[in-house]
């Protein structure tokens, strides 16, 4: 066991973990942060992304001992401070961008870590960037749109609703 | 997973050492360890974890103008920083995978693991780089001994790797779709002695060179320089995703476009 | 224009706060108190006999507390078909037991036949490693003909690889035969509807709990029907008492079929909590349910249509062998047959159809509904035979289909595979649709992709289905073992809020957001006072549950009677408080007002009465405000549509883009817009998943191939375009409340045949004479079939 101390949202946490603790079994386990999901054991699916240093990883295929002093944020912690949806979340709920929502976190993690990267991606840009996020539900259409509104641009003109 | 214990080390020394014990494994990125520890696949005793050598991290342009990147690098740091100085390198990082395996996944760790349809072997044999471990200095021409087999020794670890740049470079990717790694990757390298041309995924040998095509292209570097040209479908792999045909055909098609491309 | 947030606004959805915030609760989020873990043990071949199975070392392993085997429950019962099917001769089909945990013999790469329950997870699967299971390998029976031919059986106790032959329409066999051989010109084609992994992005899970102060249990699990899922564990497979099994299904991450079914692990783990006094959880990783959870599609086809030399249609006639894998699935037996066999006749007025379907058992995962289920087979059939024809005798694509339409004075429409369409308007949704391809602007496309050395073609494709599940009467002459009605109660609450209870289970749908609008816009009152309860079997009164495109058209029928039910009552108290004869009063916008008088009182204050019955009339009118219904539809409810795809193929390497899709649906009315379209999408992606990429393939030994991420190709953004959608003017479904169609399964019923449409146009214009590439059409295989025209 060793014992693990890292910032998560916001929050300095830490525990005892085993060599083979994933960062997403501490989230999940340790810290009861279960809006990480785990949808593959391939690495593929993306379900699982957070932010480690600021950079999209996949929390299944870290451990949590590689985690120790990074600074860590889930989906728990995107929110604005007052509880109230941030911009990309908002823009998926507006614009239907999730339906099961299960690969959602991972999604808006993703969302996030682009717009950070590259503030008005272009259609394309945002389809490229969500290669390694599956999703069964939307056939995507609305997570690119929400993607695009949530980085100010209009989607008045993408197909229907 | 079978339990192990992780070790951290900081110095190239230190993780040497930590992998003289048997059982211990070393442990890059972890996107493609990880996965196969998850699948009971590996029993290792200890992982010696490289992410915390500083000096196996970044890129740097060495005396004789070669992008040398430390083997700890991730795939979206050798995208960044070699976006300028060796374009197709950095256009080949930049389309590992996805984004979050790009900020994990490793050099060494891709070289190392030599997958036969990985997009690094492709690059490392095409610059005709050289791969520096902690003991020695070993030319890609070398190193690549077929799937999932290379020069290194048990324990040893690649802590550089040097790219000789080239006048003009691409790397054409036909994706897998599944996994998106390639299912042919070509690199065509051009330099003042010559052009060199390295397949990926293809074969059933892992990564090697088109030697016809290299002989063609050194005196023409056009894609039409290939024509008349073909590639046999021996020892081509076949699988779900395609025939050997099919991917003795894409050798060609992926080495044409890399040519025009190549920038 | 809508009422605000009522019936046919596209009001965003309640429930995504909670997912878009991390605060969803899935069945793998939840940890009972003292919870331990099952891990299961399974087979690495396809068809073996179990020899013996030695326990002994797992049993003594670090935190193990149980093992089980097949032989535990040797003396419980199978998991049921649904369906009972007659073979064409009478016989009933042949239904071998589905066992919990596989006893004698594994069927299937995948079939468990331990569990270990241990204190952890790692535990569980240390001890599973001990396991010591001699297993005689036996030659796998994967190829389906070959499985029919050959001698050896998947269930030796019923001597035939064959479940059951059926015919439909049995008497109109002889007269499409003969309609067929007389006929002018017939069109053959032989293809194979590929089997496909559902792949909802949430694994199954499932948590057991026992309580032996009640002797009750509790069952956590991912279902799309927590009802059926108990009524299947206490009826046939436990014998627990109803009243003492409740089951919840949580949030749950996607199911499109694959969570309709009852699974072993779920009796597992109430077996198994009971053993060991604790929670029992299990939780497959991907690799497990690539192996267990139920697949979909998987037919071979020969169809042949007949028609005269202007394009009349004649007769349809298809021979097809369904794949129904190693054990019958729930509901495996209906979807090749009466969810397929009777859309044999498409949106055509061809009067000759006849069908001849075998079930097969192999030794591959078990086969059953996946979204669509059935009518996506039946649709590739028809629309690829009929471009084919269209073809052959040199007829525009669109023509062909117009000139066998049902035309919109023929509804209702007794189709010649005995079913009987309520509503529709073909012609008005191909209108739409060429109206939104524009086939000139498509020419000048097709242009632009070759002077790029691109070929670009033009699918398109007409559909029918029948959804929204049900009617009882109906389905239960066709061999349903269940009712197909379901159910809602609506709970005024005194201060005026409610809470509605209904069956159907939402997974995705948005139910939670549509159903407060139907309720919300009947009463008047604001929608955000509705809350919906479902998912568990112990507050809702009962249900059949979310598939087949049913939770609106069945489920939400039920609220709607419940609702109306609720009217009528509060109307009586409004009458009394109002001093007037209930016939005098009218409900407008939440009140009740006395006719010609401005008297009235409001929906919350006649609420309130009826909890706090002061001068109320208890001798005629209980307290209390609370209703229920049970909704049990005249007909299946016929949605359809016309359907574009333009794709791009590179005759370099034959990989296939698709480069626009449009989808003109007729769901009837619709309630949210915003949320169909979202259907609509993804039911047209996973089409184009479907047509372009998903490739299960088991190997001759029956292990399979594309068992994870790393080979089953799973659609992802960068591999599409986005879709235009258009389900505006319905023709309203004739015999619900609503007059709503299901929304579900059109877009994965209408894409396949599409896209490959399009495929097959693209390569005619280069020039290339491919007339059929079965489905995925994966690059290696367009270029095999450019490089052998
Ligand atoms: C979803 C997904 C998509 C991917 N797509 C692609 C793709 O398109 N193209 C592609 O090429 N790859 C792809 N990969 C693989 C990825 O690039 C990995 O980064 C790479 O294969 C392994 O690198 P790693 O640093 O993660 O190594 P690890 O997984 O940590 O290790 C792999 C092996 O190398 C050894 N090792 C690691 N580092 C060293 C070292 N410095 N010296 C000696 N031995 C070492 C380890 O002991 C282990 O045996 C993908 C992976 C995933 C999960
Ligand atoms: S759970 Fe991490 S990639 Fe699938
Ligand atoms: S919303 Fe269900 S998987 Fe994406």
């Amino acid at each position: 066991m060793a014992s693990v101390t890292m910032t998560v949202n916001g929050k300095s946490v830490s525990g005892n973990v085993e060599g083979r603790t994933l960062l997403s079994d501490f989230l999940r386990n340790d810290l009861q942060l279960t809006g990480t999901h785990i949808g593959c054991d391939t690495s593929q699916c993306g379900a699982c992304v957070v932010h480690v240093d600021g950079e999209a990883v996949k929390s299944c295929t870290m451990f949590a001992v590689e985690a120790d002093g990074t600074d860590v944020a889930t989906i728990e912690g995107q929110a604005n401070a007052d509880g109230s949806l941030n911009v990309i979340q908002q823009a998926f709920q507006d614009h239907h961008g999730l339906q099961c929502g299960f690969c959602t976190p991972g999604m808006v993690m993703s969302a996030a870590a682009l717009l950070k990267d590259n503030p008005t991606p272009t259609e394309g840009e945002i389809r490229e960037y969500l290669e390694g996020n599956i999703c069964r539900c939307t056939g995507y259409h609305n997570i690119v749109k929400a993607i695009m509104a949530a980085s100010g641009q209009d989607v008045s003109a993408v197909a229907a609703e | 997973m079978y339990a192990f214990e992780i070790e951290r080390p900081s110095t190239i020394a230190d993780a040497v050492k930590a992998l003289k014990d048997e059982d211990a494994q070393a442990l890059g990125g972890g996107q493609t360890l990880i996965p196969t520890l998850k699948a009971r696949l590996a029993m290792p005793s200890a992982l010696v974890s490289l992410s915390g050598i500083g000096e196996m991290q970044g890129v740097c342009i060495g005396d004789d103008g070669a992008v040398c990147v430390g083997g700890a690098t991730n795939h979206a740091t050798v995208a960044k920083e070699t976006a300028s100085s060796f374009p197709g390198l950095s256009g080949l990082a930049g389309n590992i995978g996805d984004p979050a395996v790009r900020n994990r996944g490793t050099v060494g760790g891709s070289l190392a693991n030599n997958d036969p349809s990985a997009c690094y072997p492709a690059a490392a044999l095409g610059s005709g780089a050289t791969i520096i471990t902690n003991a020695r200095e070993i030319a890609a021409d070398d190193y690549f001994q077929g799937m999932f087999e290379t020069a290194l020794d048990e324990g040893e670890v690649i802590t550089e790797v040097r790219f000789p740049v080239p006048e003009k470079s691409h790397y054409e990717k036909f994706v897998q779709p599944a996994s998106r790694f390639a299912l042919v990757g070509v690199f065509v390298a051009k330099y003042a002695d010559g052009v060199r041309v390295a397949v990926t995924g293809a074969s059933e040998n892992g990564v090697f060179r088109w030697s016809e095509a290299e002989a063609a292209l050194s005196t023409d570097f056009s894609a039409s320089a290939l024509d008349g040209l073909s590639v046999s479908a021996d020892g081509m792999i076949a699988d779900l995703h395609g025939s050997s045909e099919y991917r003795a055909h894409l050798v060609k098609v992926m080495t044409g476009r890399a040519v025009t491309a190549a920038s | 224009m809508p009422k605000d947030g009522g019936i046919g606004a596209s009001t965003t959805r309640r429930e995504d706060v909670r997912f878009l915030t991390g605060k969803g609760k899935y069945t793998a989020d939840i940890n009972a108190f003292g919870q331990v873990s099952a891990i299961f043990v399974r087979s690495t071949v396809a068809n073996g006999v179990i020899k013996s199975i030695d326990t002994s070392a797992a049993e003594s392993m670090p935190g193990v507390l149980a093992v089980f085997t097949g032989e535990d429950f040797a003396d419980v019962g199978g998991n049921p078909a649904g369906w009972l099917i007659n073979s064409r001769d009478g016989e009933p089909m042949k239904e071998p037991k589905r066992p919990v945990l596989a006893h004698g013999k594994v069927r299937h790469v995948g079939d468990a036949y331990a569990a270990v329950i241990a204190e952890t997870e790692q535990q569980a699967r240390d001890a599973a490693e001990e396991i010591i299971a001699d297993i005689e390998e036996l030659p796998a029976i994967v190829d389906m003909a070959a499985a029919l031919a050959g001698d050896s059986y998947v269930h030796d106790e019923i001597e035939t690889n064959q479940c059951f032959d059926w015919g439909w329409i049995e008497d109109n066999r002889a007269a499409t035969d003969e309609a067929i051989k007389n006929a002018p010109h017939v069109t053959t084609l032989e293809l194979i509807n590929n089997r496909l992994v559902p792949n909802a992005m949430e694994p199954r899970a499932s948590i057991g709990t026992y309580d032996a102060a009640g002797d009750s249990y509790l069952l956590q699990t991912t279902s799309q029907n927590p009802h059926l899922t108990r009524l299947l564990i206490s009826a046939f497979v436990m014998g627990i008492p109803e009243n003492k099994l409740t089951v919840i299904a949580p949030d749950v991450g996607g199911g499109f079929g694959s969570k309709i079914y009852h699974y072993g692990e779920e009796a597992l783990v109430l077996a198994a909590a009971k053993k060991v006094g604790r929670p029992v959880k299990w939780v497959a990783d991907r690799s497990e349910s690539f192996l267990s959870d139920a697949h979909g599609r998987d037919h071979v086809t020969k169809i042949e249509l007949a028609c005269e030399k202007d394009g009349t249609f004649i007769a349809f006639r298809t021979e097809t062998l369904a794949n129904v894998g190693a054990y019958l699935s729930n509901f495996s037996t209906a979807t090749p047959t009466f969810l397929h066999g009777t859309l044999m006749a498409g949106n055509y007025t061809v009067p000759n159809v006849y069908v001849n379907l075998k079930a097969v058992f192999t030794n591959t995962a078990p086969v059953d509904a996946y979204r669509g289920a059935g009518r996506p087979e039946a649709t590739y059939s028809i629309e690829r035979v009929i471009d084919m024809a269209a073809r052959e005798l040199g007829m525009d694509p669109i023509e062909i289909r117009r000139k066998n339409f049902i035309k919109p004075d023929q509804f209702p429409f007794a189709s010649a595979a005995g079913l009987e369409y309520d509503s529709g308007n073909y012609d008005a949704l191909m209108d739409k649709m060429e109206a939104m391809v524009d086939r000139k602007a498509f020419e000048e496309r097709r242009k632009a992709s070759e002077a790029k050395g691109m070929l670009r073609g033009l699918g398109i494709n007409a559909y029918v289905e029948a959804c929204g599940i049900a009617p009882s009467n109906l389905v239960g002459v066709l061999g349903s073992r269940v009712g197909l009605y379901d159910a809602a109660t609506v709970r005024v609450n005194a201060t005026g809020n409610l809470s509605v209870m209904v069956g159907a289970h939402s997974h995705g749908q948005g139910h939670e957001t549509v159903f407060p609008q139907i309720v919300g816009d009947m009463l008047g009152i604001d929608p955000a006072s509705v809350d919906i309860v479902h998912g568990d079997t112990s507050k809702i009164p009962f249900g059949m549950g979310t598939y087949g495109s049913r939770s609106l058209a069945v489920c939400g029928s039920a609220v709607v009677r419940a609702t109306e039910k609720i009217i009528a009552k509060a109307k009586k108290i409004a009458a009394h408080m109002l001093e007037a004869s209930a016939d005098d009063l009218d409900f407008t916008d939440g009140q009740f007002a006395v006719k010609g008088t401005d008297k009235s009182v409001s929906f919350g204050e006649v609420a309130l009465k009826a909890y706090i019955p002061h001068n109320y009339p208890l001798e005629d009118i209980e307290p209390g405000l609370e209703e229920t219904a049970f909704y049990d539809p005249a007909n299946f409810t016929y949605p359809s549509g016309a359907y574009a795809c333009e794709v791009e193929v590179d005759p370099e390497t034959g990989k296939v883009t698709v480069e626009r899709f449009t989808a003109c649906d007729d769901f009837g009315n619709v309630m949210n817009p915003m949320i169909v379209s979202g259907q609509v999408h993804g039911g047209v992606v996973q089409g184009i998943g479907q047509a372009l990429l998903e490739n299960t393939t088991y190997d001759e030994n029956g292990q399979l191939l594309s068992a994870s991420y790393m080979d089953y190709v799973m659609p992802r953004a960068d591999d599409l375009p986005f879709i235009a959608v258009d389900h505006a003017d319905g023709t309203p479904c004739t015999h619900n409340p609503l007059g709503a169609k299901g929304c579900g399964e059109g877009g994965a019923i209408g894409s396949p045949p599409t896209v490959v449409n399009a495929v097959i146009d693209a390569l005619q214009s280069g020039g290339k004479n491919v007339t059929h590439i079965d489905m995925p059409l994966t690059p290696a295989r367009v270029w095999a079939a450019m490089n052998n025209a």
